[in-house]
């Protein structure tokens, strides 16, 4: 489901296996798992974390097959995410996802909840799907679309056109901070961008707080009650 | 008034006339019930508006000579935007406008209401005259830029000098999507434009459903009572 390896003051959080790495209640527990293992290290305040994949895909969404087949489901992987994500949010150390597979719905949400985004240029896409599959977005994916997406015609094309953004598209419209040529590539970058900001050596409980505090609307968004009804507005969907 | 025409699954909502089209009352009522007509439209789920007008105007703003005869339409006024504004962000179809002359004050916030802002080059501009006037702008005016207008520099630039905009410079801030020659060819690029979002045949129930979460700060502002007060600041304005 996923794995955790130490390299010096990196911490790698890898996806495992050649699936779509669905955000099930399963993996999500998981994840968040190792997320307690890495607040747990004495080191921790002076490292980065880097997120990252096997396979074609960073991540493919929730699992709405799970959730098409026990609707309960549903509430529990939004409100898992939205733990993970809060959890992402106050971490005491940067973050860095390694985009190098599709990163859709629930799975872009959980690239951009990271401070940085490398992605790979030579395949691969981040894609709102939503609209496509007739779900609306929950108010706390808007939130985080708002945060991260800046330009309004960008925020319109993210959450109204459900369009497919490659790294490059991404990082016209300031999603991905920078795109590498392989998977293999990316997840390079992210090792050397990790060591550079240990480098830098600042204090992870000061940066964690910071960024609560720049992201405190996400925060609240996903603190507000609304988050988890509005995320099953439709339950005839697509898939 | 206005006029509305269907071509095809396009809807052309028109602001008729070669006057200012000053946002009174009456014209406020017109474009509402416009838009009533167009929700009633059994095909509108699949659907696009585009809002054009005639002449050397857009919209000029509130009818602030109507005001100043008759202080209470200030408040009636505004809240027939503000329920007209809030119609169009929960309208089940992208919106564009195509803006064919000057689109000041509350004609500007009319522009800006819809998804695509398409501008002629020749000649125009988008114009907060609010200062130059001696009004504040109501909050939720705010609300509007700050969602439809990423860079702080642009907002300081559109509410704080009161810039006249004209098209290249609102592409550069990202106000407008795009440009064009003259009148004609803007409401050409907005009809290509509609016929492609058709095509795409998104559910417009879910784009409208998607619209409101995204701009669910800008409705919240609409809502609130704050509005109005601010907007009485200074009764002994200068036209």
């Amino acid at each position: 489901m996923c794995t955790l390896e130490k390299r010096g003051r990196l911490f790698l959080l890898k996806l495992t296996g050649d699936g779509e790495h669905r955000l099930n209640p399963t993996l999500l527990d998981n994840i968040r798992s190792a997320i307690t293992q890495i607040r747990s290290d004495p080191s921790s305040s002076q490292s980065v974390l880097i997120t990252t994949s096997d396979g074609k895909f960073f991540s493919n969404g929730y699992d709405l097959a799970l959730a098409a087949s026990d609707p309960p489901l549903r509430a529990v992987m939004a409100a898992k995410l939205q733990s993970l994500v809060a959890d992402l949010i106050s971490l005491p150390m940067p973050t860095i996802a390694a985009v190098t597979g599709h990163a859709s719905a629930a799975g872009f949400l959980l690239a951009m909840s990271h401070d940085y985004i490398l992605m790979r240029r030579d395949r691969g896409f981040l894609y709102m799907s939503e609209l496509d599959i007739e779900l609306v977005l929950p108010a706390w994916f808007m939130s985080m679309i708002r945060m991260k997406v800046v330009s309004p015609a960008a925020k319109r094309d993210v959450a109204l056109t459900a369009e497919k953004i490659t790294a490059d598209r991404g990082l016209e419209m300031g999603i991905v901070d920078s795109s590498h040529g392989s998977a293999g590539e990316t997840v390079e970058a992210a090792v050397k961008l990790g060591e550079e900001i240990v480098r830098r050596g600042a204090d992870g409980h000061v940066y964690g707080r910071m960024r609560e505090t720049l992201l405190r609307e996400v925060l609240h968004a996903i603190g507000s009650n609304e988050s988890a009804s509005n995320g099953v507005r439709n339950s005839g969907s697509k898939l | 008034m206005c006029t509305l025409e269907k071509r095809g699954q396009l809807f052309l909502l028109k602001l008729t006339g070669d006057g200012e089209h000053r946002l009174n009352p009456t014209l406020l009522d017109s474009i509402t019930s416009a838009i009533t007509q167009i929700r009633s439209d059994p095909s509108s789920s699949q659907s696009v508006l585009i809002t054009t007008s005639h002449g050397k105007f857009f919209s000029n703003g509130y009818d602030l000579a109507l005001a100043d005869s008759d202080p209470s339409l200030r408040v009636v006024m505004d809240s027939k935007l503000r329920s007209l504004v809030a119609d169009l962000i929960s309208l089940p179809m992208p919106t564009i406008a195509a803006v064919t002359g000057h689109a000041s004050a509350a004609g500007f916030v009319l522009a800006m209401s819809h998804d695509y802002v398409l501008m002629r080059r020749d000649r125009g501009f988008l114009y907060m005259s609010e200062l130059d006037i001696e009004l504040v702008i109501p909050p939720w005016f705010a609300a509007m830029i700050r969602m439809k207008i990423g860079s702080p520099a642009a907002r300081r630039d559109v509410m704080l000098t009161a810039e006249k905009v004209t098209a290249e410079r609102g592409l550069e801030m990202g106000i407008v999507d795009s440009s064009y020659g003259s009148a004609a060819e803007t409401v050409e690029g907005a009809v290509r434009l509609g016929e492609e979002l058709v095509r795409r045949g998104v559910d417009g129930h879910v784009y409208g459903g998607m619209r409101e979460a995204l701009l669910k700060q800008v409705l919240h502002t609409i809502g609130s009572n704050e509005s109005v007060s601010n907007r009485m600041r200074n009764s002994g304005s200068k036209l």
